[in-house]
Formats: structure tokens, C-alpha cells, sequence
């Protein structure tokens, strides 16, 4: 499997370091991981770089989640790269909006890097 | 903090079953999330002590906060397995979110309040010299585990 270009979308940087961990746990080579606080911050990173794969926070200030999607389907470079939501939402509505407008999947917290490679594993080398 | 528009009526009691499903939030969180055991007291220790306290308020069906109360010395060591590396700077950020992870698991076991209740952004303190009230009238329960030998306690406060 080639070596992934991840971005890592959430306001708490304790949580980019625990994806990025549970990523690396999971036995996923990661060539680079880049991190933003917020979806306006993601998506100045999607349009300077192609990414693999990327993993966002649903609740976030500035930008959340679900706008982050829909921005990003806006983006030529950026609408194929398959988006795994992370949240502590139980809340399905909030889960289903956030298929509905484009993610791949979502991992609920608390999660093990094992639900983490299920969940991702899948996805890549995949485009939609 | 908003509230669901379609928000459930308010829940003023606390059922007794919350206690349990505290218990199955926090140990799963640690245990999931930082692989750690929480083990619990033949009898609890009788006096709530520990100078980090996070805390995470609730709005909406259910309103209160749900906090998390141990040791400097605790809070360093789950932020380290937490991450996986020493780095103390990063032990409040780990307690404010380790406290949403185990709140926000807490509510998405109550049908009642899992799409009705809404989540504060986590809170800190540090030190022990601080009183924590909730707007009365309320009522709520603390539970504490023991951690490495260490207590640790999560409690619920809810405005009834």
C-alpha cells in the first residue's frame, strides 16, 4: 500500500495527535500529516496540496464539518478524496447529514485503531 | 451553546440507571482511547480531592455539567497514554478532552437526551480552591475509580 498524504481536520490538537496515533497504529504508512483547526483552515490546505485521505471533526468553530464538505466538493483536486468524519456526536441526523453531502464514513469517539483501519482501509485506492 | 430546535422535554430527574451508564462511558472511553483500566472502589473514597478538573457543560433535554476530577500527577499520565508520548504542556487539552469523549458517549446512551442535548466546549481548572455550583435546584451523583492506585472521579450534576 502506498505511503498516504492525510489531513487531519479538528479544533482540538490532543485529537489530531490521537487520529494521527490510532492512523499509525492502525499500520497505515503515512508519508505526511498535515493538520487544521477548523474547515476554513482544511480547505486552504486542499487547495495547495492532493491528499489521500481526510478525517474531520463534524462540531468546529470558524467552519464546521458538514460546510467543510460541501466546500469541498467545489474543489476540482479535492472532491474525489475520500472524508471520514470523527465525532462525539451519537446524534444520527447529524451523521447521515454528513454522508448525504459527501463524507465516506464516520468513526464515532471513542474509537480503537482498529475500528479506525475498518473504517478507512476500504477507502483507499478507491476514488469515487 | 445552541439548542436543538426540536428539543425533547426537559429531564429534571436523574434516572437511576445513569449511574452505570457513566461507569460504561468513562471505561470505555479510557479503555478505548488510552487503554487504560478503570478499576472500581470496594468504597469510595469519602472526600472528592484532585487539582484538575475538567468539565463539560449540558444544554438542551438535559442541562448541567459532567466533570472529571484526579491528580496533576494522573492528569500527566493519561495525556500521556493518551498520545501515546510524554508532553506535559498537552495534560489540560487531554483532560478538556478526554471529559467531551466520556459526556458525549454518556448522552448517546439516552434515547431521550442523545439528540436533544447539546455540548459545551470543555473547561479546565486547575488547582483545588474552587466551589462548582450548578444552578439550583439540582441533583446528581459522583462515581470514582481507581487508577494505577490513583482516584479519579466523574461526576453528574443536572438541574432539576
Amino acid at each position: 500500500m502506498k505511503k498516504l498524504h492525510v489531513l487531519i481536520v479538528d479544533d482540538s490538537s490532543v485529537m489530531r495527535k490521537i487520529v494521527e496515533r490510532s492512523l499509525r497504529q492502525a499500520g497505515l504508512e503515512l508519508e505526511e500529516v498535515k493538520e487544521a483547526s477548523n474547515g476554513a483552515e482544511a480547505l486552504t490546505e486542499v487547495q495547495k496540496e492532493n491528499f489521500d485521505l481526510i478525517l474531520s471533526d463534524i462540531n468546529m468553530p470558524a467552519m464546521d464539518g458538514l460546510e467543510f464538505l460541501r466546500s469541498l466538493a467545489s474543489i476540482p483536486n479535492a472532491k474525489s478524496v475520500p472524508v471520514v468524519m470523527i465525532t462525539t456526536e451519537g446524534s444520527e441526523a447529524r451523521v447521515v447529514e454528513a454522508l448525504s453531502v459527501g463524507a465516506r464514513g464516520y468513526i464515532r469517539k471513542p474509537f480503537t485503531a482498529e475500528q479506525v483501519k475498518e473504517r478507512v482501509t476500504p477507502l483507499l485506492g478507491d476514488p469515487q | 451553546m445552541s439548542v436543538p430546535a426540536n428539543a425533547a422535554t426537559a429531564i429534571t430527574k436523574i434516572d437511576p440507571h445513569w449511574k452505570a451508564l457513566m461507569a460504561c462511558a468513562a471505561t470505555e472511553v479510557f479503555s478505548m482511547m488510552a487503554g487504560m483500566e478503570l478499576q472500581a472502589y470496594e468504597e469510595m473514597p469519602a472526600e472528592i480531592r484532585g487539582d484538575q478538573t475538567a468539565m463539560v457543560g449540558l444544554a438542551g433535554a438535559l442541562c448541567g455539567m459532567i466533570t472529571i476530577r484526579c491528580s496533576s500527577a494522573t492528569a500527566t499520565k493519561l495525556a500521556g497514554a493518551l498520545l501515546g508520548v510524554d508532553d506535559p504542556s498537552m495534560t489540560i487539552d487531554a483532560m478538556g478532552e478526554l471529559a467531551n469523549m466520556v459526556a458525549g458517549n454518556f448522552k448517546s446512551k439516552i434515547s431521550q437526551v442523545v439528540d436533544h442535548c447539546m455540548l459545551s466546549i470543555p473547561t479546565v481548572i486547575s488547582g483545588e480552591a474552587y466551589t462548582l455550583q450548578v444552578m439550583p435546584p439540582t441533583e446528581g451523583f459522583h462515581l470514582a475509580f481507581r487508577l494505577d492506585d490513583q482516584p479519579i472521579w466523574f461526576s453528574l450534576v443536572v438541574h432539576s
